[in-house]
């Protein structure tokens, strides 16, 4: 894990992405570990299924820098993985979970 | 009609409905349900490995030269943990491969059973996909889906961990699914094609720029017309070698490291480089600011995280290279421009590559081609990794795609001689020649004796300078001449090792006349190996430093 202080993270410029993807076991370590190999780290991490539970939703907060849009082509590429969408930092998925996270 | 068939069988089935007919693998407790099966087919022939590395090796050999998904099998725990280098290997040079691993049964994943790894886990970073079988039908979709992945887009490994009791079920099957093939790739868009055209047709001094993906793309043969018509001075990675004829007026050879110097000086010239199926790799490109640094980019390539990856391109075209230059060939005119092409040729005479005693079959470079004189087109040549690979691809005459079959990406010593036999098990009526070094036949040696067992038409060239010769270089040039771990003190009688293993032997050292000893154990069938001492002194040059440019080579 990168250590990063409070300041410092609150400088750095946040990515929000959403990703479609099938529910099976595996999925998840197949999406996350496309970061942790590249020691890019995922700041936050949210996952539900949808509809039928045939697939899920995987939310992902992350620190923006030049190696974002590679990553996002690797996850396009995942055989589970059937959209990317990019949001900025301000999207309230992550926001109204905070209370969730008070010390 | 219904059958009842067990996992295991609907498996070999579905191996048999795909056209597989060689399997490379070692059994084991919890794949012996697949086994039984397999044993009772009538068209798969199973090639019994002495390691799993070795198995995925052969699997890779017969990818390389067919083009088709190939199969390798191996057990749960240190079966599927054994082959995980040559899937590793496939990853990185874009082979199609199908991986079937046994796995303990469902109840007992997880509760650390003997021979129990994580398979599925450990695979996850080194293929192109893979799967954990939960049920008997789940492999009438998984299969053939498998295949899909493997072939699809830019080829790659697949893995298919079955757990025991999964190919022990028995379920009804009324209906078999279509094989998996590749699936048909997105058209490049005509407006970027007329683009790359214009860009083509302005460019004082363009290069094309080959890489596998020509090969994996079948598009080869289109590469060159366009180079012909377009009049464009052409490079090839190590993977692409072959893609055009090295002696073609228009090859330049290989780009990068090892690099003829005249090839990286043209480079460092052009203003306009076409990247074909091509990922800039850090050996090819060397310091990357410094790459190609006038030059505008056009980069044609299937995969679109490639696109952008390393340099960022004028024009990225995200499309099969072969349907893309199917395209583009119209669309370029013809160039009769002579200037670049006498530029590169003055080039060419000043740089040249140097190849010291090339007529001398007891020297490196000599033996390289003292072998070549032996065969004809048709012949495939395999390597190892180390000196000897770097200098067959520098002085070896590859005129044919797909004739070339070497570890790229990984570098994985140990390749060469499995990779052979599952080139030579596939393509039965061709020569198989695998330059190799003392150093990394070692690494997989024990496959000689699968080499005797399926009898197949291999010859070994091994040059044996006693080292690693690779790092003796690097840390004679890079660590103030401190060989360390690096020359080994004990060496092995080679030729006892060979006929211990059941195949035949030449010692070259003690040839009175090495060239004709070498067409005489060419010409006879069978496996054979031919061992030529070298001179441990001998660099591979010319070199680019790690971390420089390509224009600053050393050496020769």
């Amino acid at each position: 894990m990168n250590a990063t202080n409070r300041n410092e993270q609150a400088a750095l410029a946040r990515a929000v992405l959403e990703i479609d993807v099938n529910n099976h076991p595996g999925v998840m370590s197949h999406v996350v570990g496309l970061f942790s190999r590249r020691t890019y780290n995922v700041e936050g991490i949210l996952c539900l299924p949808v509809e039928d539970g045939t697939r899920s939703r995987i939310w992902l907060l992350l620190n923006e820098d030049q190696r974002l849009p590679q990553v996002i082509k690797q996850a396009e590429k995942l055989e589970d993985v059937i959209a990317v969408r990019r949001h900025h930092a301000e999207h309230a998925v992550f926001s109204q979970l905070e209370e969730f996270f008070r010390p | 009609m219904t059958e009842t068939l067990t996992g295991a069988q609907i498996t070999i089935r579905l191996l048999e409905r795909q056209g597989i007919r060689n399997v490379a693998g070692i059994p084991g407790g919890a794949i012996l349900p697949i086994y039984d099966a397999l044993g009772q087919s009538t068209v798969i022939h199973h090639v019994l490995a002495r390691h799993e590395q070795g198995a995925g090796f052969m699997a890779q050999g017969m990818a390389r030269v067919s083009g088709q998904p190939a199969v390798c099998m191996a057990s749960s725990g240190p079966g599927a943990t054994n082959l995980l280098t040559a899937i590793a290997d496939a990853k990185l040079d874009s082979i199609p491969l199908v991986a079937i691993t046994g796995q303990v049964p469902r109840a007992m994943i997880g509760t650390d059973a003997f021979q129990e790894v994580d398979t599925y886990g450990l695979s996850i970073p080194i293929t192109k996909h893979n799967f954990l079988v939960s049920s008997a039908e789940e492999l009438l979709e998984v299969i053939p889906r498998a295949f899909r992945i493997a072939a699809s887009g830019r080829p790659g490994p697949v893995l298919v961990d079955i757990p025991k009791d999964v190919q022990t079920q028995a379920i009804e099957v009324a209906k078999w699914p279509e094989p998996g093939t590749a699936l048909p790739a997105v058209p490049a868009a005509t407006e970027q094609i007329a683009a790359a055209a214009a860009m083509i047709n302005a460019a004082q001094r363009p290069i094309l720029y080959l890489g596998g993906g020509v090969v994996h793309s079948g598009a080869a043969r289109l590469a060159v017309d366009l180079a012909e018509k377009a009049n464009l001075p052409t490079v090839m990675t190590l993977m692409a070698l072959g893609s055009m004829p090295v002696d073609h007026p228009l090859s330049l050879g290989m780009l990068g490291m090892h690099a003829a110097r005249y090839t990286n000086l043209a480079l460092d010239e052009c203003d306009l480089l076409i990247a074909v199926g091509a990922r800039f790799d850090d050996r090819a490109t060397g310091k990357v600011a410094a790459f190609c640094s006038q030059a505008k980019i056009i980069h044609i390539d299937i995969d679109p995280a490639e696109l952008d990856k390393i340099k960022t391109a004028n024009l990225a075209i995200g499309a099969d290279v072969g349907e893309a230059l199917t395209q583009l060939l119209p669309a370029v005119a013809e160039n009769a421009q002579k200037n670049w092409g006498d530029r590169v040729d003055a080039l060419r005479a000043e740089f040249p590559l140097h190849m010291p005693e090339a007529a001398n079959p007891r020297t490196h470079f000599g033996l390289i081609r003292a072998v070549a004189a032996c065969l004809d087109d048709a012949a495939i040549i395999a390597t190892d990794v180390g000196q000897h690979q770097m200098w067959v691809a520098q002085a070896y005459p590859l005129r044919r795609p797909r004739q070339w079959l070497t570890s790229g990406g990984l570098g994985t010593m140990g390749f060469g001689v499995p990779a052979a036999i599952g080139a030579a098990l596939a393509e039965p009526q061709r020569t198989v020649v695998c330059f190799t070094g003392d150093g990394s036949i070692m690494m997989n040696i024990q496959e000689l004796v699968t080499a005797a067992e399926e009898n197949v038409n291999l010859k070994i060239v091994l040059m044996d300078n006693a080292s690693l010769g690779l790092v003796h270089q690097q840390q004679t040039l890079f660590y103030g001449e401190r060989l360390f771990a690096s020359q080994f003190k004990v060496t092995p009688d080679f030729i006892k090792v060979a006929q211990g293993l059941g195949i035949a032997a030449l010692d070259l050292d003690l040839a009175a006349d090495p060239a004709a000893a070498l067409q005489d154990a060419i010409a006879r069938p069978g496996p054979c190996l031919i061992h030529a001492s070298i001179d441990v002194e001998q660099k591979v040059y010319p070199m680019v430093p790690p971390g420089a440019a390509n224009r600053e080579m050393i050496g020769a």
